[in-house]
């Protein structure tokens, strides 16, 4: 990275340059105030760039040269599942065949598109274990409120009114709740015990009549697996509630246990995640929901089909919750994961869970001396540690965090999940080497020393960055969020 | 199990167990009781290498008619533009494709400020105040629209136009129900939203009126007209732009909308079988801290230099979690990346000129249509879409001109039963006359 300001597109604008070429004007063209009502023929311009092509080129790569991605460095980001992301994804999904075929042709004519959805659904199917899946949520979060949505629809289909209430743990992300408001829920917390799981007693006193679902991620936040989980579904159930699966940590137990034969009856995944759909910066996503058989009818539509040989988009469901997304899901990042579960195949998804829940338990074992670990049994894909005793001398998570910075480490996810004080959450994944483990273990515990010894060092982290800690009180306070010419 | 994409060798695995203090991998999962552990490996395909795997997914993708290979006059809502080369170079740098959402501003300073450009830019088609970082797509965007409008209104009923794209509408109805909202629909008229029946229509309850523009038939809808009767009721003016047509088009901010949401599909983004595409989220200064999603803010770091961060983050679901103004959290940002690097590209002048080259060939085809004697139905002022009425169903004649390398129109009759054999025709930048010339002599052939 380097360390000058990085002009804003907008500061290297030039009037008579330009960075385009369109299609000739080959129609005879008229006046354009003729073709438009009166008043609606734009008068002032807007004021995009003006650069020529190699200028734009410049300007976005300086601008990648400021930015850390699983290709520039070690991402152990917790709960994100920063694993990395396979070029031939990249390849196929480039395919004229799947980049640039239009949603609303006729069925015939996307044939090739259709079956890899069915295909898709199919292997996540068997993957999750439940009995059929939806490709349409654009992200994990809309996936929950599908799956909400859903569920509201089944007790309301029962005549079963009065089911208000999610429950989620304390634990949960913060997308639970929120997706359980949007779907007209309230929410209810239930507790963890000492030992970081859902608390069974507190379970039984919140659930009743009125619970509609307990949404759970298991493993958990904590990276610990809920040991109890049949109990709990037995306590759901019973209640006459529906469970739901966060599959934001899939990629702990790919097959070791499956969301349907632990009790689950709606499971959504990210297949950014586990499945290798680039982040991208934040997105597209892509959060396919399954169900188990009692839930079918309400899937949102249209459901992709086999007749015979032929592959259908079926919108002949009447009990449908109806659309939640325009088209067929974020098709782009579902041929990714596809790509990436035929390059694995059963026996590579199996290896895949193994190294990830064995470079979490090497990295929290070799952690332990040095920060607290709050939580002292087998973690399976990520695991958090406290700072809390480097905070008594000062220094903060969030200074440890800024500090891995000027070694060129992402940091770990910090103050999340909640219940756990001055929270460091570390998922390395499957796809790090031991040495990088190391390097990064070794520099962790370069920073507890320093904690000791030079608390100044990390608490005026970081020191390499192009820029350093910002100012977000001031970007809160006077909001600026656009660019306006002095 | 040896797989390029897991590093770990026999003698790390051996390393590591020891330094655990297990003897096998097994062990790390003896905490899944053995009632639900999963027993050998799932029943799905067997891996294939890079090369067969290539091969295979290269024929599945060849079965699909696309745009490259064929001429496209199918739009409504997704269109074939001109998708300037070097999109696609920026968005394959992965320092953007393999990043995160960026929580960490100091290593995340080229997203932050791609983003915080993409907001201006959108800020500067639409004439609003605040962009958001960017949404799933349009039609989610709209149905956020409509909850944001209902929660500051307090209002409970939405009014939507029978010209927004019936797929959005559906999306609507679905998130309607979750937040128990009344989704009333207005009739058109003449091609675009009737204003006499719309006058009918709102009333204290009506928290938002939402319309399309250019509408879904291709229509410009009469924004000053439509402001006027849903301000006098003190319901929130929702316009869903094609942003595209703004090129040319006055800014639905002009007009005084409060609420601009879109899908940036138009400029740089394939039609990927309808995704990821990226939708856009604008608004007035006044519903600034209602936005959902990310938004990116300009500060300073510690020594003073420029930075970008997100901000506002109050609303949203990792801090307020059930009080959060959305529950969005992934978003489409590399979608508004590849939308910013074609909005650059195209600059002031060519986001016009590209603009301007859809409406004059989409009239140029409208009259050629005409002069063939086809019935344009709902004809008057549109931009790049209009409708045509058919002597045969559509989709027969769609199927026709598939065999002649055309991909044809959209199939009203689809979404409004008096509809049938009436096709939505687009007519992009992309289209040169010689192809518009063929479409109208193929479907002219159809009345012979």
């Amino acid at each position: 990275m380097h360390n000058q300001d990085q002009a804003l597109i907008f500061e290297l604008s030039t009037p008579g340059r330009i960075g385009y070429s369109l299609p000739e004007m080959d129609v005879p063209e008229l006046d354009l105030s003729a073709l438009l009502p009166d008043g609606y023929l734009r008068t002032e311009e807007p004021e995009l760039p003006e650069v020529s092509e190699l200028d734009i080129m410049r300007h976005y790569t300086a601008l990648s040269r400021r930015n850390h991605g699983v290709d520039s460095g070690f991402y152990p980001l917790g709960s994100c599942t920063m694993k990395y992301n396979p070029k031939i994804n990249e390849n196929v999904a480039r395919f004229n065949g799947f980049a640039h075929v239009h949603p609303l042709q006729d069925e015939s004519s996307v044939q090739g598109a259709l079956e890899l959805l069915y295909d898709l659904q199919e292997h996540l199917i068997e993957i999750t274990g439940m009995d059929e899946v939806t490709l349409q949520p654009a992200a994990g979060a809309h996936g929950e409120w599908t799956g909400l949505m859903m569920i509201r629809a089944y007790h309301e289909a029962n005549g079963d009114m009065n089911r208000t209430k999610v429950i989620v743990p304390d634990s949960a992300h913060g997308t639970n709740p929120a997706s359980a408001s949007i779907a007209g829920f309230e929410t209810i917390t239930v507790k963890s015990n000492e030992h970081g799981l859902v608390d069974l007693e507190d379970l039984r006193r919140v659930v009743g009549e009125d619970t509609a679902a307990l949404m759970l991620t298991n493993p958990n936040t904590l990276g610990l697996f809920e040991e109890n989980i049949l109990e709990l579904a037995e306590i759901v159930h019973g209640a006459g509630g529906k469970l739901y699966y966060d599959g934001a940590n899939l990629n702990a137990v790919l097959s070791k246990a499956r969301p349907g034969d632990m009790g689950f009856d709606v499971v959504h995944l990210n297949l950014h995640k586990t499945f290798t759909g680039p982040h991208g910066g934040g997105g597209p996503g892509s959060g396919p929901v399954g169900v188990k058989v009692d839930l079918i009818p309400f899937l949102p539509k249209p459901i992709i089909a086999k007749r015979g040989e032929e592959f259908v988009l079926d919108y002949d469901r009447p009990q449908s919750i109806g659309r939640v997304k325009p088209f067929y899901g974020n098709f782009g990042i579902n041929v990714r994961a596809y790509t990436y579960i035929r390059s694995m195949g059963p026996d590579g998804l199996k290896a895949v869970t193994e190294y990830a829940v064995l470079n979490a338990n090497y990295m929290m074992r070799r952690l332990a001396e040095y920060y607290e670990l709050p939580f002292d049994r087998h973690c399976k894909h990520e695991f958090v540690l406290s700072g809390r005793r480097q905070k008594k001398l000062g220094v903060r998570t969030l200074d440890i965090a800024k500090r891995l910075l000027d070694f060129g480490y992402h940091p770990p996810t910090i103050y999340f999940p909640l219940n756990v004080e001055e929270c460091i959450m570390i998922e390395p994944t499957e796809t790090e080497s031991k040495e990088t483990l190391d390097s990064f273990v070794d520099i962790m515990i370069q920073i507890a020393k320093e904690v000791e010894e030079n608390p100044e060092i990390v608490q005026e982290a970081p020191h390499t960055t192009v820029v350093g800690r910002m100012d977000e009180t001031k970007a809160a306070r006077k909001p600026v969020l656009k660019y306006q010419q002095a | 199990m040896k797989h390029r994409y897991l590093p770990m060798t026999e003698q790390d695995k051996k390393a590591m167990l020891e330094a655990i203090g297990v003897s096998s991998i097994d062990e790390l999962f003896s905490d899944i009781p053995e009632k639900v552990r999963f027993k050998g490996e799932y029943n799905i395909k067997a891996a294939k290498s890079e090369t067969a795997l290539m091969k295979e997914l290269f024929n599945m993708a060849s079965r699909n008619a696309d745009l490259k290979s064929n001429v496209s006059f199918l739009g409504a809502g997704v269109y074939d533009h001109y998708m300037p080369v070097i999109v696609d170079h920026v968005i394959s740098r992965s320092e953007f494709y393999t990043a995160y959402t960026p929580y960490q501003p100091e290593i995340s300073q080229g997203e932050l400020q791609a983003i915080f450009e993409f907001q201006t830019m959108i800020c500067e088609l639409t004439g609003m105040d605040v962009a958001n970082s960017s949404m799933y797509d349009g039609g989610t965007a709209l149905a956020e629209a409509a909850m944001l409008s209902a929660g500051h209104t307090k209002r409970k009923t939405i009014v939507v136009s029978d010209a927004v794209h019936p797929e959005a509408r559906d999306v609507l109805r679905t998130y309607a129900k979750g937040q128990n909202l009344t989704v009333v629909e207005v009739p058109v008229k003449d091609g675009v939203t009737d204003l006499e029946k719309l006058k009918g229509l709102v009333n204290e309850d009506v928290a938002a009126v939402i319309v399309q523009y250019p509408n879904f038939f291709g229509r410009i809808e009469p924004l000053k007209e439509l402001e006027e009767i849903i301000h006098a009721n003190k319901s929130m003016f929702v316009v869903s732009s094609n942003p595209l047509s703004l090129g040319v088009l006055t800014p639905p901010g002009k007009f005084g909308a409060d609420i601009v949401i879109g899908d940036a599909q138009p400029f740089g983004i394939a039609t990927a079988f309808g995704g990821p595409h990226c939708g856009y989220f604008a608004v007035t200064t006044k519903l600034m801290r209602k936005v959902p999603g990310r938004l990116v803010g300009q500060t300073t770091d510690d020594q003073g230099r420029r930075g970008f961060v997100l901000t506002l983050q109050a609303r949203e679901q990792h801090i307020r979690r059930d009080k959060a103004t959305s529950n969005i959290c992934s978003n489409q940002a590399l979608n508004a990346l590849a939308a910013s690097v074609a909005m650059t590209a195209l600059g002031k002048k060519g986001v016009r000129e590209i603009a301007a080259a859809n409406l004059q060939k989409a009239n140029y085809a409208k009259n050629a249509f005409k002069e063939a004697g086809f019935e344009i139905v709902f004809d008057g002022h549109s931009f790049n879409e209009f409708v045509v009425k058919l002597p045969k169903p559509v989709k027969e004649i769609n199927q026709m001109l598939l065999q002649k390398g055309i991909i044809g129109g959209y199939d009203l009759g689809r979404d409004y039963s008096e509809l049938t054999y009436h096709m939505l025709i687009a007519v992009t930048e992309q289209r040169s006359k010689e192809e518009i010339d063929t479409l109208v002599k193929e479907l002219g052939d159809l009345h012979a």
